[in-house]
């Protein structure tokens, strides 16, 4: 019988099995960030180890970084401080820093792939529960704690146990104006914010095959939403053609040999999975949350769900979430007034994000009174939007546009919601509180869908907004 | 490194309820801009236990009945959201050393144990049964038997599942992983040898 991507990955960089039955598995790619490294590097110090492989491992900062001036000292100085933390570590250490003056840095998950660091076959790890990213390129990508960053850097290798494998489908086309985005919204909805524990999703049929890799980084990167730690897509011809010549891919004679090994992790066609869910690609329209987590969605035709509608045990958390949110159960959840839009963040800031909405942004204003924000994920989305004049577009339609870092997706840097504004956010989480104020309400959709909230200054259908329709032979 | 057989926890209880309660409530994320895990047990659950101006609202950590508490109790999911070990950090580092839940997520469930935090999966009719004796007497001592899988309260007990991998961890005193994991180093040469990626 055949074996998953995900076994065979686990397989080829198992150590051994340690006392209480977990596995110690090699993780080939470390990456790290300025929130959850210092006390990584703190607790090596005390212990006196040492970093065992450090040119196996990048770091970069994204998460405090300040979006609008990269003057230093930044005006935070407990930001200012974290980043010359980590440079300090990486100096002393040996370990590659992208550092601001690099032109390379940006959100670790977006740095990462336009290296040509994140590669098929291989094993990747960063303290941050969006590695799930890197899936999109055949790798198993996990997200951990600060106790592991200090494990990977002392050993390279870390304690784990082997998840099951979903198999998640979703064949056909997608209609127009439906994006990855909407794609990984509809699967949560149906399968959960919880429903992934203990599972990596592998995601497979038409959607995914069609999709390009900046794509299938956007749906990999959000399994984790869906509690999967891990999520990805077996490597085909577009992963190669995308890793080709990137600084870190291989080179020469190497790249050949390198594609031969990648194409031999992919999933076997007789593999068996735990399990296995169908979706079909008709069945998905723009998608956006109206809660407060991202399970919490309806398509933007739907109403916002009623306490009474829902079964048994979500009533109390529809209710918890009806409540914070601010919003009538029963009612459209198009013409929602927004205060504040984002594009950006690891699942939407990448070029085709910018570029898509770039496409339907011309000729449109951002609505007054609305403050509509765009930033790159990394220094080299921004250079490329310059090059090609997307900023000027976004800036023309009365968008900011920012320098790379996580931004308004956390709002641990100056950009944050104020009291209860609602934000139209291209991001991963509407939890509360989580664009920066505790009263802040979230509400996760496509960069497209924010670009139509803008303009209209309220929650809207993109294809109303921009004219998508339906093609004759559709 | 010598550690601490975890077989039992013992001590008061209090209940933070509901379903989903992810990391950013655990630590909002404003409050990990820091280089160290020192100060984290002062803001946990901070923006719901406090005001804007600081001053406390309506929640069961504040209430004096619950002070000194070590085992916290809640809903399904728990530690859902994002990887920061800033998380369990600031629920130890406040003072619970146990964790009773319907469930939890991957990644927060394996840092609690890293740190040697108990997390027991109980049944939400147990949970319930659990919360409402500690409502009517806070200073009931609840004990978590990691090695017999069950908790005993006051003269109650239910049992209760705690993943085996975690169990025989605690147990063995080999919840930090760190000392097993160096004992490897020849096998992990050996195995990034084989990887073409590894290479320097």
């Amino acid at each position: 019988m055949g074996k998953s991507l995900f076994e065979k990955v686990w397989d080829a960089h198992t150590v051994r099995t340690l006392s209480n039955g977990q596995t110690q598995l090699l993780i080939g790619t470390h990456l790290l960030h300025e929130v959850t490294s210092p006390q990584a590097f703190g607790m090596l110090r005390d212990l006196d180890l040492k970093v065992a492989y450090p040119h196996r491992t990048f770091a970069t900062v994204d998460h405090i970084v300040p979006t609008d001036s990269r003057v230093e000292p930044f005006a935070d100085p407990l930001a200012d401080a974290m980043i010359n933390e980590l440079r300090k570590n990486c100096a002393e250490t040996g370990v590659t820093f992208f550092d601001m003056n690099t032109g390379k840095q940006g959100i670790v998950h977006v740095v990462g792939p336009e290296q040509g660091i994140t590669q098929p076959g291989t094993t990747i790890a960063c303290g941050d529960s969006h590695t799930s990213t890197h899936g999109a390129f055949g790798a198993i990508a996990f997200g951990i704690g600060t106790t592991q960053i200090r494990d990977l850097l002392a050993t390279q290798t870390m304690a784990l146990t082997q998840l099951k494998v979903r198999k998640v489908e979703v064949n056909g086309s997608l209609r127009p104006g439906v994006y990855a985005k909407d794609v990984i919204l509809h699967i949560i909805r149906k399968l959960g914010v919880n429903g992934g524990t203990g599972f990596a999703y592998e995601y497979a049929g038409e959607v995914f095959e069609n999709f390009s890799m900046e794509e299938r980084m956007t749906v990999c990167n959000m399994s984790i939403e869906g509690g999967a730690r891990v999520g990805y897509i077996n490597p085909d011809e577009k992963t190669f053609e995308y890793l080709k010549g990137r600084p870190y891919s291989p080179k020469g004679e190497e790249w050949e040999a390198a594609v031969e090994n990648w194409k031999s992790f992919a999933s076997d066609p007789d593999c068996e999975y735990d399990d296995v869910v169908v979706i079909d690609a008709a069945d998905i329209a723009p998608t956006v949350t109206w809660g407060i987590n991202p399970a919490q969605a309806i398509t933007i035709e739907e109403s916002i769900p009623t306490v009474d509608s829902v079964k048994e045990s979500e009533k109390a958390i529809t209710a918890e979430a009806l409540e914070y949110m601010k919003l009538e159960g029963g009612a459209p959840i198009k013409g929602t007034k927004v205060d504040v839009c984002f594009v950006g963040s690891c699942t939407n800031g990448r070029l085709s994000d910018f570029e898509e909405v770039a496409k339907y942004l011309k000729g449109h204003k951002v609505a007054p009174g609305v403050k509509a924000i765009a930033v790159p994920g990394s220094q080299i989305v921004d250079a490329i939007c310059k090059e090609k004049g997307i900023d000027a577009i976004y800036r023309e339609a009365g968008f900011e546009w920012r320098e790379a870092g996580c931004s308004m997706c956390l709002a641990m840097n100056p950009d944050k919601l104020i009291g209860d504004q609602l934000s139209a956010s291209s991001s991963n989480r509407n939890f509360k509180g989580r664009q920066g104020s505790p009263t802040g309400r979230t509400v996760l959709m496509s960069p497209v869908m924010v670009a139509a909230a803008a303009i209209r200054g309220e929650i809207s259908d993109s294809r109303e907004v921009f004219d998508i329709r339906e093609t004759a032979n559709a | 490194m010598a550690l601490e057989k975890i077989t039992q926890v013992t001590g008061r209880g209090v209940t933070v309820a509901g379903d989903e309660i992810d990391t950013d409530r655990i630590i909002p994320a404003r409050f990990m801009k820091c280089v160290t895990f020192d100060s984290m047990g002062e803001y946990l659950f901070y923006d719901v236990r406090k005001n804007e101006d600081g001053s406390d609202k309506k929640h069961p950590l504040n209430e004096e009945r619950f002070q000194g508490a070590s085992i916290l109790l809640s809903g399904a999911n728990f530690g859902c959201g994002s990887s920061r070990e800033h998380a369990p950090q600031a629920i130890y580092r406040y003072g619970f050393r146990g964790i009773i839940a319907e469930s939890y997520a991957e990644i927060f469930f394996g840092n609690c144990t890293t740190l040697g935090i108990p997390c027991f999966i109980a049944t939400k009719e147990d949970i319930a049964k659990i919360s409402a004796a500690v409502d009517a007497d806070p200073s009931l001592e609840i004990t978590l038997d990691v090695e017999n899988e069950k908790i005993v309260f006051g003269d109650q007990s239910v049992t209760a599942v705690i993943r085996e991998t975690a169990k025989k961890a605690l147990v063995a005193g080999k919840w930090d992983m760190i000392g097993e994991l160096k004992e490897a180093e020849a096998e992990i040469a050996a195995v990034a040898a084989k990887l073409p990626y590894m290479a320097k």
